[in-house]
């Protein structure tokens, strides 16, 4: 597709957005607040998985980690915590535990690293779920949102929907313009040279390990970051935010988005709940229609949602030539 | 004689039982083509892959000016200098010439920090890739998809890119097999002239380009250095005429 069609249709979809929170109810203002954070994951998931090559199956366990800390790190005595130092130190845990993680998973290759991503988010799930750390499996209660004031100065109450909502679409918007800087940049290139071609990568001279453990990091944090988010959002974390499910279901939307896309992420966390939302209406086994929706989409439709415009105006144009 | 960039003594690899190297020893100098002449499943392969750090060696040491560098991984002896290419075509497929030889390029300056900066604005990697494009003869290519270029243009991507990392000791893995004769004759044309300023190790079947190149031959059958020496010496070997060339010498043309 051209590139100024797709700009154009970006822009559309943002200024979409932003005037969301005017027409629709708090309800459904919540809901697009949610999935604006899934996009979140599903981008910085992508940069594994799209961009890099590195299937990983334990990306929740940043999420949760992350959420947990928003809970855990908040003062227990009902007063809020500061947004400006609660939010980095959430990320920033979740980046540590990815960093140590990474030196060991990234040794792995292939269908390996797909089991020890796993294994390391379900150690991580074990310890909240099994110990009373977090509140055990019942979880634990975010009791206030935090503020953001600066100095006696408070930009935005986070206790207001609109308010929040606004707060996620900047921070998804920010995340999108930095993922795709990042992708530009000689590192980025790095990272797709080693999707590519590993190996050939090692021998012009490139230490990939290092390369890997970067973006797995970063990868970590953007996760952190969402997970942050979505604790503040629902104002309440489980174990149920590291478990497997939760990977397997940030994978469904990066595949629903097609790999290596951001856009295309982001359109996968939307189609992902919408179809989610749509699918528990109508029946309690809505996962297995999902499944579905998943085998047509992987069969019917390579590369995702982010490959359907191009495919839709390619036809349009044969079309016309025919026609 | 001049000391020698790359020296590897007693460089022996074993795969289960067989030996597919055993003992070689072998030095690379400056302003030398060295080639590596041997039937198929000689052991030519290994023995690159074991000065490129893709293959640990069972025994033996190699040195890149003095250092030993027996135990650096291939990124690492790639950093120290050392390039190859593969007897069987090693590219990036998915991006174009350029990309291709631009990600070579980068290596030498990685800029890792530099991540708001867009890659094409640095223009020192992006004119080495363009110059090493050039230099290997596909530079009115350069924004074609990788995969899709013919197989003897693939082949010569394959040496661009070894070029664009500037790499002082060259090993090439049979750099002309499936290339066309023009290419070819191209090919020999550029390797007399990176020979003046590098390091090279030639592995190739196609003899005629071999005696055109090169300055030193050495035989390797079953994994075992036969004779080593000017190309006269060779061409004179009465052990090398019955081990190899004789029984090949008519085929050897044809070879692919
Ligand atoms: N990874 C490996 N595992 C087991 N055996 C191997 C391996 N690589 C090479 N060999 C064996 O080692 C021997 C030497 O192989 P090598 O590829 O080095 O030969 P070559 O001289 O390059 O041959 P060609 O001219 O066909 O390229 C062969 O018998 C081969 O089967
Ligand atoms: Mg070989």
């Amino acid at each position: 597709m051209s590139e100024n069609l797709t700009r154009a249709f970006k822009l559309a979809a943002l200024l979409a957005l932003a005037a969301f929170p005017f027409y629709g109810t708090d309800f459904y203002t919540e809901v697009v607040a949610k999935i604006l954070i899934l996009a979140i994951f599903a981008m910085s998931l992508d940069l594994l998985v799209g961009f890099t090559g590195l299937v990983s199956f334990g990306h929740a366990a940043y999420f949760g980690l992350a959420a947990y800390m928003a809970v855990l790190l908040s003062p227990p005595d009902f007063t809020p915590a500061s947004l400006w130092t609660l939010m980095p130190l959430a990320m920033l845990a979740a980046g540590l535990a990815a960093f140590v993680i990474g030196l060991f998973v990234l040794r792995t290759k292939g269908i390996y690293f797909i089991m020890v991503t796993l294994a390391f988010a379900q150690m991580a799930y074990f310890i909240f779920h099994d110990t009373k750390l977090g509140g055990g499996s019942d979880g634990i209660y975010l009791d206030v949102r935090p503020t953001a004031a600066i100095g006696g100065y408070t930009p935005f109450d986070l206790y207001d929907t609109v308010h929040l909502y606004f707060f996620v679409l900047v921070l998804m918007v920010l995340v999108y313009l930095f993922l795709s800087r990042l992708l530009r940049s000689p590192f980025g290139r790095v990272l797709v040279g080693i999707r590519s071609n590993e190996h050939r990568m090692q021998s012009l001279g490139y230490a990939t390990f290092w390369y890997k453990l970067a973006a797995f990091t970063i990868a970590g944090t953007l996760a952190g970051l969402a997970g942050f988010l979505y604790a503040v959002l629902f104002g309440f974390v489980t174990p149920e935010y590291l478990s497997w499910h939760k990977s397997g279901q940030v994978l469904l939307m990066v595949i629903l988005g097609g790999m290596g896309n951001l856009a295309g992420a982001i359109a996968g966390a939307f189609v992902f709940v919408g179809l989610q939302e749509t699918f528990t209406d109508l029946t309690k086994h809505w996962q297995l229609l999902m499944g579905g929706v998943i085998v047509l989409v992987v069969l019917f439709m390579p590369g995702g949602l982010a490959a359907l415009p191009g495919r839709i105006l390619n036809r349009l144009r044969k079309e016309g030539r025919n026609g | 004689m001049a000391e020698p960039v790359l020296e590897a003594t007693g460089l022996t690899r074993h795969f289960g039982g067989l030996a597919a190297n055993l003992d070689v020893h072998l030095s690379l100098e400056t302003g030398v083509l060295h080639a590596l002449l041997g039937p198929n499943g000689a052991g030519k392969s290994t023995c690159i892959n074991m000065l490129s750090g893709d293959l640990p060696p069972t025994r033996g040491t190699i040195r890149y000016r003095g250092r030993d560098i027996t135990r650096l991984t291939a990124h690492q002896r790639s950093r120290v200098g050392i390039g190859r290419s593969y007897q069987r075509t090693n590219i990036f497929a998915q991006f174009t010439a350029l990309e291709n030889c631009r990600l070579a390029a980068q290596s030498r300056n990685q800029r890792p920090w530099r991540i708001f900066t867009d890659a094409l604005r640095f223009t020192d990697t992006l004119e080495r890739a363009r110059a090493a494009l050039v230099e290997a003869g596909l530079g009115a290519r350069e924004n074609v998809i990788a995969g899709t270029l013919s197989h003897g243009e693939q082949r010569q991507l394959e040496i661009a890119m070894v070029l664009a990392t500037d790499a002082q000791v060259l090993l090439l893995d049979e750099p002309l097999a499936g290339m066309g004769s023009d290419e070819s004759a191209q090919m020999v044309d550029l390797l007399k002239r990176l020979k003046q300023s590098r390091a090279i190790l030639l592995v190739e079947h196609d003899m005629d380009a071999v005696f055109a190149v090169a300055d030193r031959i050495t035989v390797m059958v079953n994994g075992v250095v036969l004779e080593s020496g000017p190309p006269e010496q060779i061409r004179a070997s009465r052990e090398v005429q019955e081990a190899y060339l004789g029984e090949n010498a008519e085929e050897e043309g044809a070879h692919v």
